[in-house]
């Protein structure tokens, strides 16, 4: 009897032991498992962030779409419904086919979306016959969407996440938001982070069938942040509007703080498609395109620069002291170097020629001479400090690099010694060299501002400071005759001169207005006479194909060879002359040459850059301060 | 053999014996009952309808028979125990044959009014027929092989009968009624040394008769977390609920783990578990301890009875009811394996009900007619 008694209090006393461990110590453990089990949560997108150019008009918004929910369970009869919606919709019979796996695969009180993306024409028409689509919800929301497609590849666009997304992107990792959109190119890509917000969320309690009871709280999270970009949406049609028709990109910058007023690629394609799952067909079109529509030829295009790099081989000759502006050079149409032959693109020669003239009619010859002299590896530090060879915006993962060749980049990337032909070559901006269009657009915007380092960018700061460059700029207008020198100024504002000497600057800028407005000049026939609008600029072509000495005799023109062959037309230039304010450079892809092809694109989009300068500086720092 | 007429019918005595009653155990089992209604009421969602109607029924029928057998005279109980006993082998054999198949087992009887599961009457009627057989024959025989080799038979036969319906927890809480009554007679420790050593030698044996899902069962129970949406399922979610509940429970009807579907078989085997968290530790406490009282009272009772066979009965009830407590608990807490086990009175089940308050009554007969001889 006392055995048994012990035994039932040892029974007893391991109950009350279990009861107060799981009630009591572990209890806390057990009550969020509880609350695990009973509750689910949705994550749902809050708004995207919007992207607006440098007046405020949104180029990158949020727009009502119109959706199309089923749930099974409060359908009499769901292959009826989805029969009757075949017919309201014309959906496909494959897409019927695929809806039933997927509502096969799901519980029965689970919705599934039909459509995300209807028209109004086809979301009026559900509503009309609502009354008999027993189980269908018309469900209103948002979703990005692009006006127009100017700003296709400097805005980029959203679109699902991927697996890939996932593995590489950090912040999506807590994110698992259903049918979240994220950016996948250009500023959404780059900005996308912040542009998300932070999720809200549906909670719900479900029992243990995983059925929705009763929603027990909503947040709708933090809307995503809203940018404003240094972009002009007129010059972005503009600038897409010159290049109708042509495989090219068009960059246009603020010569002294760097704005990048438009940045166009062409051709382009609808962002819009993406957002809601680009169809196949569309797609095919889009990556077997010749063009290549999706790449962003301004800042991912990489091309030689051609005879727009004179300019800075000028530059590097007369600062190193190498050459004297004065200096005249026979050009015969060709010289020789050490039993090679090389040709000026001007079969006849252009006879005895000035650095000003030879920059004016853009002659080979005089640069080979230069070039020679000057050597390679003093021409790359100079191509190198104003912005080429390497990455000059931020964080725009498209963004390439390119080439700056000198004689150890040689040895290292290819492991051979440097010949001195190829330094011929890359005086004109021929052979290893490699430039994007946004590289020449900064290079000649740090030429027409004085010789004075910028930093290119594409969102205007929350303060929208003016830079030393700009204080200095004010300065100088203020008190036109103050005697410090350029050196003084230099030091009284800390200003990041690339020249030793500024007169060589201004030696070049005089004569890219020389091949601009002066008869002769390579893109004289482009000119703007009204000076409110005249340019100076240099044209350039990069070579595709080296021509044959048949050819060459034959003087066969570039509109004769096939497409792919011919050069790439270049140009370069700041405007207007009298008082820059922009930079801007155009390519052609396979234009032929510089002048005929891309300067004539300049000058349009040159004439809308100055006409809207006014609109764009009365824009004060204030009221984009308060905007954002 | 005869009823003993005055004791039973006039209207005198029944008045007399009606202080006899033990109003301790009375009011702990009335308690009880009451609590389960709550608790029947709770597990229907808040519907008083559907388990907690037919409950309440049962509950109330049942407790009038108890206090009718409790008024029937002990000496009725032990003369009658070996029929008892006999019949319930029949009913058991009826349903190996003609039993209601529910879920893969055989255990009921269609009597039309409701199932009956002789089973759960066989815990009771197994304690009855031993105690009347240790009652009859002389305390000096208990151990000679003779004397134990008809309660072993006694035992094995409904033993087989319902391990082979199959129903693993009833048959081993029969078992366990068994021996401990055989144990409380004087039955020497070696014997059932001797028999356990046997038992761990054809284990092996028995458990390849183990039906899958009982096995698994036993696999779970050692590791629940291997399986957590399979076998270890009811496991995990009642130690959760359990757990949740926290030291003064969720409330009333807010058991959200039982409320949402997550605990299985919550009207029956869990329904402690529902108990458990709505209302906590305390709550939790307040009923092991209402439990222990009960056991405490019928062990009291068997103290104060004069005849062997209610000594016998009583402390054998108690213990195997305090066993059926401490399995059922066990079980929801994650102590034990999941083996199908009611909880007394508290769980949902007309043949449990009817075997507990059958039980009970016996021993409240004990009680009122302590001072009674048995022949």
């Amino acid at each position: 009897m006392f055995l048994l008694t012990s035994f039932k209090a040892i029974v007893l006393v391991g109950i009350f032991g279990r009861l107060a461990s799981l009630q009591i110590n572990e209890s806390s453990k057990y009550k969020s498992l509880a609350d695990k089990n009973r509750f689910r949560e949705r994550k749902i997108a809050p708004p995207r962030g919007i992207i607006e150019d440098y007046f405020g008009n949104e180029i990158a918004s949020n727009a009502k779409i119109y959706q199309l929910h089923i749930t099974p369970e409060i359908s009499n009869d769901v292959n009826a419904l989805l029969f009757r919606l075949k017919n309201i919709l014309n959906l496909s019979s494959k897409k019927i086919a695929l809806l039933q796996k997927q509502i096969a695969k799901k519980k029965s009180w689970d919705t599934t979306i039909i459509s995300d993306n209807l028209t109004w024409s086809e979301f009026s028409r559900v509503n009309l016959f609502l009354h008999e689509l027993q189980g269908a919800q018309p469900v209103v929301s948002i979703a990005r969407f692009y006006k127009d497609n100017s700003s296709a590849h400097a805005i980029g666009y959203v679109s699902e996440i991927s697996p890939n997304d996932l593995r590489t992107k950090k912040y999506l990792k807590d994110l698992n938001i259903e049918g979240v959109e994220i950016g996948k190119t250009g500023l959404e890509s780059s900005l996308d982070e912040q542009m998300l917000g932070s999720p809200g969320y549906l909670r719900y309690e479900v029992n243990a069938y995983g059925k929705k009871i009763k929603q027990v709280a909503t947040n709708t999270g933090l809307k995503g942040k809203t940018f404003r970009t240094t972009l002009d949406q007129n010059i972005q049609k503009i600038s897409t509007e010159a290049l109708e028709g042509v495989s090219g990109a068009v960059c246009v910058m603020d010569i002294y703080n760097g704005d990048i007023i438009s940045m166009v690629s062409s051709p382009n394609f609808n962002p819009n498609s993406f957002v809601h799952g680009v169809n196949k067909d569309e797609w095919r079109g889009l990556s077997e395109n010749i063009d290549k529509p999706m790449l962003n030829k301004a800042v991912s295009g990489l091309y030689p620069p051609g005879s727009t790099i004179k300019t800075l081989t000028a530059l590097s000759a007369l600062e190193n002291d190498i050459f004297n502006p004065n200096q005249l050079i026979q050009c015969k149409g060709y010289i020789d170097l050490h039993g090679e032959r090389f040709h000026c693109w001007k079969k006849k020669g252009h006879g005895i020629l000035s650095m000003r003239n030879a920059i004016k009619r853009s002659c080979d010859v005089y640069f080979y001479e230069v070039a020679r002299k000057l050597g390679i590896d003093r021409l790359s530090v100079t191509a190198e400090k104003f912005g080429l060879g390497r990455k000059i915006l931020t964080n725009f993962k498209e963004e390439k690099a390119g080439t700056v060749p000198n004689t150890k980049w040689k040895l290292n990337q290819i492991g051979k010694n440097w010949y001195i032909g190829e330094t011929l070559h890359s005086g004109i901006g021929q052979g290893y060299f490699l430039s994007t269009p946004i590289q020449l657009c900064l290079m000649t915007a740090q030429l027409a501002n004085g010789g004075f380092k910028i930093k290119p960018r594409m969102l205007v700061n929350e303060n929208n400071e003016i830079n030393n460059l700009q204080k200095y700029l004010n300065y100088k207008k203020e008190n036109p005759n103050d005697p410090d020198t350029i050196d003084q100024q230099i030091v009284n504002f800390s200003l990041e001169p690339l020249f030793r000497n500024q007169e060589n600057i201004n030696f070049v800028k005089e004569a890219m207005f020389a091949a601009s407005n002066e008869a002769g000049g390579t893109s004289y026939r482009s000119r703007h006479n009204d000076k409110k609008f005249m340019f100076a600029g240099k044209t350039g072509s990069s070579q595709i194909r080296r021509f044959t000495a048949e050819e060459r005799e034959a003087e066969v023109k570039q509109t004769e060879i096939t497409y792919l062959e011919r050069d790439h037309a270049w140009f370069v230039a700041f405007a207007p002359v009298q008082d820059p304010k922009y930079a801007i450079s155009v390519l052609v892809e396979h234009g032929g040459s510089g002048s005929s092809a891309a300067a004539p694109i300049a000058k349009k989009v040159i004439k809308k850059v100055i006409e809207r300068h006014e609109t764009r500086t009365s824009q004060t720092k204030q009221q984009i301060v308060e905007d954002i | 053999m005869m009823l003993n007429r005055n004791s039973l019918h006039t209207p005198f005595a029944i008045r007399d014996k009606v202080f006899d009653l033990d109003f301790t155990l009375l009011i702990s089992i009335l308690l009880l009952g009451v609590i389960s209604m709550f608790a029947q009421y709770s597990s229907s969602g808040g519907q008083f309808d559907y388990h907690a109607k037919s409950h309440a029924i049962r509950f109330v029928v049942f407790f009038f028979f108890f206090l009718a057998v409790s008024f029937i005279n002990i000496r009725f109980w032990n003369d009658y125990s070996l029929l008892i006993f006999i019949l319930l082998i029949l009913l058991l054999v009826v349903v190996k044959f003609f039993g209601v198949q529910s879920q893969g087992s055989r255990r009921w009887i269609n009597l039309f009014v409701f199932n009956l599961q002789p089973s759960e009457l066989m815990k009771v009627g197994i304690i009855l027929f031993l105690s009347n057989y240790y009652h009859k024959i002389s305390s000096s025989d208990v151990n000679k092989f003779k004397y134990l080799f008809y309660p072993l038979i006694a035992l094995l036969i409904p033993f087989m009968l319902v391990l082979s319906q199959p129903d693993l927890g009833t048959a081993i809480l029969i078992l366990i009624s068994g021996v401990v009554i055989t144990w409380l007679s004087g039955v020497k420790w070696k014997i059932f040394a001797y028999l356990s050593g046997l038992v761990i030698v054809l284990a092996p044996v028995a458990i390849s008769f183990l039906k899958p899902y009982q096995k698994s069962r036993i696999l779970t129970f050692l590791n629940p977390d291997s399986d957590p949406l399979g076998a270890g399922y009811q496991i995990i979610q009642s130690k959760i609920a359990v757990g949740s509940g926290g030291l003064f429970g969720k409330g009333f009807l807010n058991g959200s783990q039982a409320y949402l579907n997550f605990l299985p078989e919550k009207h029956t085997d869990f329904i402690f578990t529902l108990y458990s968290e709505e209302f906590g530790f305390l709550g939790s406490v307040f009923m092991v301890f209402l439990y222990f009282l009960i056991t405490f009272r019928i062990t009291q009772i068997g103290n104060v009875t004069r005849s062997i066979f209610g000594k016998l009965y009583c402390y054998g009830f108690a213990t195997a009811f305090f066993v059926y407590v401490a399995v059922n608990m066990s079980m929801v807490l994650g102590l034990l394996p999941i083996v199908g086990a009611p909880l007394p009175i508290l769980s949902y089940g007309g043949s449990s009900m009817l075997a507990m308050m059958f039980g009970l009554g016996i021993v409240m007969s004990c009680n009122v007619y302590k001072n009674n001889t048995v022949s």
